[in-house]
């Protein structure tokens, strides 16, 4: 058995409500007065973020963690990386944890990138002379070294995520817990990125990966777990895993409402409603045909004017490919025309061309933001529908076509010698 | 085990297999706490160069981006010299210890605020320094205690800087540097240790109750008038009974010990032990509670 590196054990934590979020704090004078009245909100206000979760990885495993948003994951993290007691259960970790929760923590903006290597360096656990070790290393992958004593507040988003990264990676736990490194920096950083937790992955070392970039899980784990509302429902090889957990959950009806409280503070103004798959004939559907042409449409209200927003939708196969990102303001015309877009009740609809959509299930994601200025929202899993390809071309041949699309061409034959 | 110890243990898991390193890492249990818990010395040792880290990035920081910077450290202490000694010496003729010459209140008053300032600063920062860490607390795991302990430790760079107007004022006012002066250190750790044991308790209820921040001002400025910062501490001899409650003020035995170690007058006698023994009960009874509510600071914050 000493080839485990995480044991978990009904593992539980309850949070009490109303301590979720900062703007909540309590003061002196609340409790005080709380003595003189009765308990009753305390009662029942409070809420189990994971509950019964058991599960162990061996030595030099690296396992997917995949899960909704608000499903407990982050908990599960926060937890191993003890950043937050548990309620009930217990863990036992054999080996230095090193946590990737969020890159950049304890970056001081004040301080050069030399400095910030340090102190990052040590918030993370790690010894000076160790840090110095890969002090080279450190900057050569972040590329920084032209700026290396430029204070990071001048630096650019990217070169801050590669640097705080770059810190992160270079970390030497013996278990390193992942979470959502991956959902930020331009498709050159992720790339690297990845590739470095596949090193870290071969080294031998044990990794709790999170992410809801399945296309990364599929990559970098073999096996998977599944958490849904706070309780692991489903351990498997991944694919199998990740197919579970995409087609599960979501409303089979070709909609997806969003309840009040499903949707983070953080996303205020914006308060999406729904998302919904429609037919030719205009009706909200779960499966659409290939060969008609199909609409998408996205209802949600501003309670606030809001600048510079777009509202749009990733589209991904099921294997995590994204097939397209769109947004409603893509036309320039439309986007100077909606530079303030008042608040109100709307409905962003897209159409989804006739010949254009391969067999096969599709997942999509809604994004609302401003440009460089904030995301208001984002599910990357927000509905998932089936595209039937009755009708479409190459149906003679009952085979199955790869690639997410399938136009019909324009072929032209011609014959050049006779 | 060292960096360099590690480095080579990292080869030998590749080497020889995983074994190497499995045994030589620590298990650590994660499991419900229960009741009250001391100090983990092995994590804090662990984690000893953090204290260090954090203490030089507070410095670091308000050295950057206050504009006086330095001179900043310098300009307190004496602008408030000059004022006590104007308001208390000149115009409510406050006296210096019996035995000091009558002119040297200003150096008199400013052997007090040396300690007392550098006692106000490390227990404020200390006191809003949880909070104002909310990041880190909620990201990544490290002895909690290292936040408040690194803030106290920052405020030794502005003592420093006071202390050597303290030696330019002792040439200039001809006080005589005796051997006493070596026990300064001792006096400053135990302004340092109150400091921390206060520091302790705020920032750790400041996590729950945000207004607490708002009382830290207020109770300073209560404080300093119940230290003997401004006058001597022969003005309380009343009586033996309150001379006592005087003295389970800790800064009240810092402040005498410093006055003592500079000018010769008022040996900390029985009173310095009452200081002492309150700064030991607020430091243990501190990190007690500490201890107890730093496993819900993440959650709190």
């Amino acid at each position: 058995m000493s080839d485990i590196a995480i044991r978990v054990n009904d593992l539980g934590k309850r949070y009490q409500l109303g301590s979720l979020h900062s703007a909540n704090y309590h003061t002196l004078r609340d409790s005080l007065a709380g003595l003189f009245q009765p308990h009753e909100k305390t009662a029942n206000g409070h809420i189990w973020a994971l509950r019964n979760v058991s599960f162990d990885v061996k030595q030099g495993q690296v396992l997917g963690v995949v899960g909704r948003n608000g499903a407990g994951k982050s908990t599960l993290l926060k937890l191993l990386s003890r950043v937050t007691e548990p309620t009930e259960g217990e863990a036992e970790i054999r080996g230095r944890v090193g946590s990737l929760l969020e890159v950049g923590t304890g970056f001081h903006p004040e301080l050069t990138g030399r400095e910030n290597i340090y102190l990052n360096g040590a918030i993370l656990g790690m010894k000076r002379t160790e840090i110095e070790r890969k002090f080279d290393e450190i900057v050569e992958f972040a590329e920084v070294d032209k700026f290396i004593e430029t204070p990071v507040k001048r630096y650019s988003s990217g070169m801050y995520l590669r640097l705080a990264f770059a810190v992160a990676a270079h970390l030497e736990p013996e278990i390193l817990v992942v979470d959502e490194v991956l959902a930020v920096g331009d498709a050159e950083f992720q790339r690297k990125c990845l590739g470095k937790m596949g090193d870290v992955a071969r080294e031998g070392r044990t990794v709790l990966f999170v992410s809801h970039n399945m296309s990364a899980v599929l990559r970098l784990t073999d096996e998977t777990i599944v958490i849904d509302k706070g309780g692991l429902i489903m351990r498997a090889r991944t694919p199998e895993a990740v197919d579970f957990y995409l087609s599960r959950g979501f409303a089979q009806e070709g909609q997806r409402i969003w309840e009040t409280d499903e949707v983070p503070f953080s996303a205020v103004p914006f308060r999406p409603l729904a998302v919904r798959v429609q037919n030719g004939q205009g009706k909200v559907v779960n499966t659409i045909r290939s060969i008609e042409e199909n609409a998408l449409e996205i209802e949600y209200s501003l309670s606030a004017p809001v600048t510079g927003l777009r509202v749009g939708i990733y589209l991904m196969s099921t294997r995590g490919e994204y097939v397209f990102t769109s947004f409603d303001t893509d036309d320039s015309a439309d986007f100077e025309r909606l530079a303030v877009r008042p608040a109100g009740r709307y409905i962003s609809r897209c159409t989804l061309p006739a010949n254009f959509l391969n067999e096969g299930r599709f997942v999509v994601g809604v994004n609302a933001s401003s440009y460089r200025v904030k995301r208001y929202f984002q599910d990357e899993q927000a509905l998932t529908f089936t595209v039937d390809a009755a009708g479409a071309p190459g149906m003679q041949w009952p085979e199955a076509r790869l690639g997410p699309v399938r136009p019909r061409l324009n072929w032209h034959i011609e014959a050049i010698e006779a | 085990m060292t960096a360099t110890d590690s480095g080579q243990l990292q080869a030998a898991e590749t080497a020889k297999g995983n074994m190497t390193v499995r045994s030589e890492s620590p298990v650590i249990l994660i499991r419900p706490p229960r009741g009250w818990q001391a100090i983990n010395l092995r994590d804090l040792w662990l984690y000893r160069e953090l204290v260090f880290f954090l203490t030089w990035r507070d410095i670091k920081v308000r050295y950057k981006q206050a504009v006086l910077g330095i001179a900043w450290a310098i300009i307190q202490p004496i602008v408030t010299m000059v004022v006590f000694t104007f308001i208390f010496n000149q115009f409510l003729n406050v006296k210096p210890d019996a035995g000091i010459s009558e002119a040297w209140y200003p150096i008199f008053a400013f052997a007090g605020l040396l300690p007392w300032q550098f006692f106000q600063g490390a227990m404020q920062r200390a006191s809003t320094s949880l909070v104002s860490n909310a990041n880190l607390l909620t990201k990544v795991y490290f002895p909690r205690l290292i936040i408040p302990s690194s803030a106290v430790a920052a405020g030794l760079v502005d003592f420093a800087f006071s202390f050597i107007i303290l030696i330019g004022l002792m040439i200039y006012f001809g006080v005589p540097f005796t051997l006493q002066l070596l026990w300064l250190p001792v006096f400053l750790l135990v302004a340092l240790l109150t400091a921390l044991a206060v520091g302790l308790w705020f920032s750790a209820l400041n996590v729950q109750y945000r207004d607490v921040q708002h009382m830290v001002p207020f109770l300073l400025t209560i404080w300093m008038y119940v230290s003997p910062v401004v006058y001597p501490i022969d003005i309380i001899n009343v009586s033996k009974f309150w001379q006592v409650i005087y003295a389970l003020n800790p800064m009240v035995g810092v402040i005498q010990g410093f006055r003592w170690a500079l000018f010769g007058t008022n040996p900390p006698g029985w009173m310095f032990f009452v200081s002492l023994g309150m700064v030991v009960v607020l430091l243990v009874s501190g990190i007690f509670y500490f201890r107890r509510m730093e496993r819900t600071f993440a959650d709190l914050i």
